[in-house]
């Protein structure tokens, strides 16, 4: 699946994107997270605070429970701020 | 009718509503808000500080998308001739409009009520992000709860049946 990070997520993170094959274990946006937290300093930085994450599978806003099994795209930002 | 656009280029706001108006010209009620960019920060981040730039960035695609179910729930909700989305992404300077939401409908009533859900659902929900430029360096806008809480608001107010 593609991830996508945005604002400073993906500032902390350092990569706008990337491809990743998580394990079956990894069964939902919360697992993916502490998965993704063990890649890096930059990575684990980004998700040290995970009340302040929100998250997006497949360009849909979803809660930490979802579970992406089907998922193509998942995203990580901070709660938006345009208008 | 419905025209939503997600552009780096500036719009100017005044053609945009002069504009619609024109293309809605049997509506007979017409409700826009402009939100530009100030030149200053606001409370709860080094109030007063000048901010000399501001750079958007939002999620292509997904950012689109949101705005057009906001538009589509708006449509739901109240009788709407048309209605029009411009948001702006990329660097931005004081003065300049960020966003432009106009509502056109029979009657006031409708076209205000449906430009102020889509003005505070946009705020919580469309994947864009404010970073400030300031003399002691960039940093990026957070969110306010009282945004959330005022989109809350009309959640209590049922789509017309």
């Amino acid at each position: 699946m593609t991830v996508l990070y945005f604002a400073w997520v993906k500032e902390k993170v350092g990569l706008s994107s990337e491809s990743v094959s998580p394990p079956a274990t990894v069964a939902t946006v919360a697992d993916l997270m502490d998965w993704l937290a063990a890649r890096g300093a930059g990575h684990a930085g980004a998700f040290a605070d995970r009340k302040l994450i929100k998250a997006a599978v497949d360009q849909v806003h979803v809660p930490h429970s979802t579970k992406i099994a089907d998922a193509r795209e998942v995203a990580f930002f901070p709660p938006v701020t345009g208008g | 009718m419905s025209g939503i656009r997600v552009q780096r280029e500036p719009f100017d706001p005044g053609a945009e509503i002069n504009g619609f108006c024109a293309r809605n010209a049997t509506s007979g009620g017409i409700a826009n808000f402009i939100g530009q960019m100030r030149d200053f920060r606001g409370p709860s981040r080094g109030e007063g500080e000048a901010v000399a730039t501001m750079t958007l960035e939002h999620y292509p695609g997904m950012a689109e998308r949101e705005l057009a179910d906001l538009v589509k729930d708006a449509k739901g909700r109240w009788t709407l001739d048309d209605v029009l989305v411009i948001h702006r992404v990329g660097l931005l300077t004081p003065g300049e409009a960020i966003v432009l939401v106009a509502t056109a409908s029979a009657h006031r009533g409708d076209a205000l009520a449906a430009c102020a859900f889509l003005m505070d659902w946009l705020k919580t929900k469309a994947p864009i992000w404010k970073k400030e430029a300031t003399a002691g360096g960039a940093t990026w806008v957070e969110a306010r709860e009282s945004d959330e809480a005022q989109a809350a608001k009309w959640t209590a107010i049922a789509p017309k049946g």
